[in-house]
């Protein structure tokens, strides 16, 4: 067992990915998780495209797998302090712990879609998040759906993504097909409802997710129209009346909707810039934490013994976010047997 | 509709608008459409509420109009401003309100644009003084004069001697709030609540009685728009988005529209009369159509001034159901008499929208 | 004196009164025709669009959004050559989709005639 101490901040699946390699590797990792409990914003989704795997599954085998670990939940890190080649990680349950490498696995937040005033989030009743919808889908509870027969739901793509005003350039990554999934996810809900998705541009990079769109074409009737949802409003009936354009046909379009779901983007979780800036990690332009580069040395801070994985670094999917928290366990591995 | 979630977005865009000394500027039209409402803003903050309010004979047009139909370049009209800057200067003041809804827009933008481009400002102070020997001061504060009638909304209310409350049931009537499009949707940190849910306006309507109704085409421009009616070959626009929003309010039943423009109440008041002509339509109840007045005009009504002397006769809609629905007294007979108690001589009454 | 004063008819589509009945009928027998994905290739290649407008991809976006009427007119410049069919990068049988297409709209078209 190596008595070399790693700080894991963050205890989401980059951080627990991470975690469970170094335990295999003979670490005994220290996990500091700001909320009470494991697993970040995976935890709380219901199913992950583009197999429909549900999300507490990877969660919980991924806890069950760090249960060795020394894990801090409804902690914080209060500043670092860099000590020849260690760390000192002070927390704010008055424990302080010399590290010989830390990883920095804080995520990202969900842009909180009130900004776009002319969408009407928290305004409008009808008017929900992704997370909300899937929040419904595994409690089951909310009280924009109790009760209601949708009959006409619309999906609202790059909210807070592609959008200067908004403050963020980057794209989102996972909203279009998530609009998909959780549009589908409606639909069988709610056979004979009439979905529409309101789109900028489809991005169905990932491996199935081209199938997933065809499926929600052709087996779920789902309609797309190019064009941006431009501002929705209430009716007297408490639905809401999306106005958009058709851009491929190049005319304006109103509908409306029993329901309207945002797809809230990615934005970074800035808790964590003072202490990386202290570090001497920057800033890159779309405000996430900036690796050494951003082709070979995603994981690496270019600082000696600092280390990155997930979406602190950027816009993530559930693999890629995975596949780099395993490339950091093995970093810090290397780092920790070759020398310093 | 989640009445806590606007109160969120108007707490984020509050601005400050000091309490006294203000430099005031006309608009270049009110004084024809409303003839009254500019009158009741001096008499309600000089005389109800003592404020001191400074107004200049010297004070011309800020340009807006024509900087917004294209017939100025902008340097001419940042010249212009700055003539008004300068007479502002010259008096002692450093608040400056305006009238206008695209004056205020104007000077916002000018501002702004001075503040990101400072060598433009040079130029134009260089252009001021070789026109007319004069230099200026920048306003401290910048304010329309809604804002000013929203930050004393409570006085007024409290020294009212009507509220905007249906005498007969007690429940409140239901208003209609339309801003212009000037006020807010350049910046919308210049307005109070912003640009999606301004709280100018709503906020006059619920501390003086009313409730404020919230449609889906509330965003949309009263359809003036300076290039749609002032172009013939585009007016069809203009009474087309008019057209949009009545039809979008019509299902709430406003009692009363209230606006902070000088185009907008102008427009929906004198559309509904080409709209009822045209297609036998009307929107308020019985053949009547919905009243539109500007705040300057509630305010008044609100403080128990005489109709009259408010010049709601000028307007195309019949204000008398609304006035009747509150219990304010007014003597029909003297609609159409001058202030010289004379006949000023009656309209023509229209075919469909019913009129007195 | 035309003073202009005239309301102006709006471009604008109302979803909530689009009738697509005509369409999930079609949609029943030509499921593909819900997964043209507006790439264009179908127009890009077509014989007859330089010259009378055809385009497939618009006679189905135009069906979707309740507009019959010009989707019936842009068919008529169709030589059902099939070139669209070859180039469908989605697999689409557009000769078949046009053919069905024919004979549930255009009698619907024939009886709107009458």
């Amino acid at each position: 067992m190596s008595k070399d101490n790693i700080v894991i901040i963050g205890g989401g699946i980059a951080g627990m990915t991470a975690a469970s390699r170094l335990l295999r590797l003979g670490y005994t990792p220290i996990i500091v998780e700001e909320s009470d409990h494991l697993g970040g914003h995976v935890a709380e989704w219901h199913k992950l495209f583009p197999d429909m795997a549900p999300a507490q599954d990877i969660v919980q085998r991924l806890a069950e797998e760090v249960s060795a670990a020394n894990i801090f939940l409804s902690t914080r890190v209060l500043f670092i302090n860099r000590l020849h080649d260690t760390y000192i990680v002070m927390l704010n349950n008055g424990v302080s712990i010399q590290a010989q490498a830390v990883l920095i696995a804080t995520g990202f937040n969900l842009f909180d879609a009130t900004k776009k005033e002319e969408y009407g989030y928290g305004i409008y009743d009808q008017v929900l998040t992704n997370r909300d919808l899937e929040r419904w889908f595994t409690t089951g509870d909310d009280p924009r759906l109790n009760g209601h027969e949708v009959k006409r739901a619309g999906f609202v793509h790059c909210v807070g993504s592609r959008d200067v005003k908004a403050g963020n350039t980057q794209c989102s990554k996972v909203c279009c097909v998530t609009a998909i999934k959780q549009a589908i996810e409606l639909k069988e809900k709610f056979p004979d409802a009439e979905i529409w998705c309101f789109y900028m541009d489809l991005r169905l990079f990932g491996k199935k997710y081209e199938d997933f769109y065809i499926n929600a074409q052709k087996d779920y009737g789902i309609h797309f129209i190019r064009g941006r949802v431009s501002e929705v409003s209430e009716g007297l009936d408490g639905r809401v009346i999306v106005k958009a354009e058709d851009t491929l046909s190049g005319k304006p379009v109103k509908v409306t909707l029993d329901l309207l779901v945002l797809m809230s983007g990615m934005v970074c979780n800035a808790t964590i810039n003072p202490i990386a800036t202290s570090l001497g990690i920057d800033l890159d332009s779309d405000g996430f934490l900036r690796s050494k580069d951003n082709i070979s040395h995603i994981v690496s801070s270019g600082r000696k013994g600092l280390f990155l994985a997930g979406a602190c670094t950027g816009t993530k999917t559930v693999p890629e976010t995975i596949a780099e928290a395993n490339s950091a366990a093995l970093d810090i591995h290397l780092y920790l047997t070759e020398g310093k | 509709m989640i009445y806590q979630g606007k109160q969120k977005i108007w707490s984020e865009y509050q601005k400050e608008i000091p309490d006294d000394h203000w430099y005031y500027v006309r608009s270049c039209i009110r004084q024809n459409f409303f003839p009254a409402s500019e009158r009741m803003f001096t008499e309600i903050t000089r005389n109800v509420l003592g404020k001191d309010i400074y107004e200049t004979p010297s004070h011309t047009t800020c340009g807006g109009i024509a900087y917004h139909c294209d017939t100025i370049p902008q340097e001419t009209v940042m010249t212009i401003v700055a003539r008004q800057f300068a007479l502002m200067t010259e008096a002692g003041y450093e608040n400056y309100v305006a009238s206008c809804i695209t004056s205020f827009g104007n000077y916002a933008e000018i501002l702004e644009t001075w503040h990101e481009f400072p060598e433009l400002e040079t130029k134009i102070r260089e252009l001021l003084w070789k026109a007319c020997k004069k230099e200026f001061k920048k306003p401290k504060y910048l304010a329309h004069s809604s804002d000013l009638i929203y930050k004393f909304r409570g006085e007024i209310a409290a020294k009212g001697r009507f509220r905007l409350v249906d005498k007969e049931t007690g429940e409140p009537l239901r208003i209609v709030e339309h801003i212009g499009c000037h006020y807010a949707k350049m910046f919308p940190h210049k307005g109070v609540g912003g640009a999606e849910y301004p709280c100018v306006l709503s906020g006059m309507i619920e501390a003086w009685g009313g409730q404020v109704i919230d449609y889906p085409e509330r965003r949309h421009c009263c359809g003036y728009g300076f290039r749609q009616y002032h172009v013939q070959a585009n007016r069809g626009y203009s009474l087309s988005n008019t057209h949009k929003k009545f039809e979008s309010m019509e299902p709430y039943h406003p009692d009363a529209i209230i606006t902070n423009c000088p185009g907008c109440p102008y427009f929906l008041d004198r559309w509904q009369y080409v709209i009822a002509e045209q297609t036998g339509k009307t929107y308020g109840r019985d053949g009547f159509g919905i009243p539109v007045f500007t705040y300057e005009e509630l305010a008044g009504l609100v403080l128990g001034y005489d109709p009259w002397d408010l010049g709601l006769q000028l307007h195309q809609v019949a204000v008398e159901p609304f006035l009747d629905k509150i219990g304010i007294e007014y003597d029909p007979s003297a609609k159409y008499k001058g202030l010289d108690k004379k006949d000023i001589l009656r309209p023509g009454l229209p075919q469909n929208l019913k009129c007195f | 004196m035309e003073f202009g004063f005239k309301l102006s008819p709006s471009s604008a589509v109302n979803l909530d009164q689009v009738d697509l009945s005509l369409y999930e009928r079609l949609a029943a027998i030509e499921p593909d025709l819900r997964i043209c994905m507006a790439c264009g290739s179908c127009s890009a290649t077509c014989t007859a669009a330089p010259f009378t407008g055809m385009s497939v991809r618009k006679v189905i976006l135009d069906l979707q959004r309740g507009k019959e009427k010009e989707a019936a007119k842009m068919l008529s410049g169709c030589m059902l050559c099939g070139k669209c069919t070859m180039v469908c990068p989605r697999g689409i049988n557009t000769r078949h989709l046009i053919l069905s297409l024919c004979r549930i709209y255009g009698t619907k078209a024939k009886e709107e005639g009458k």
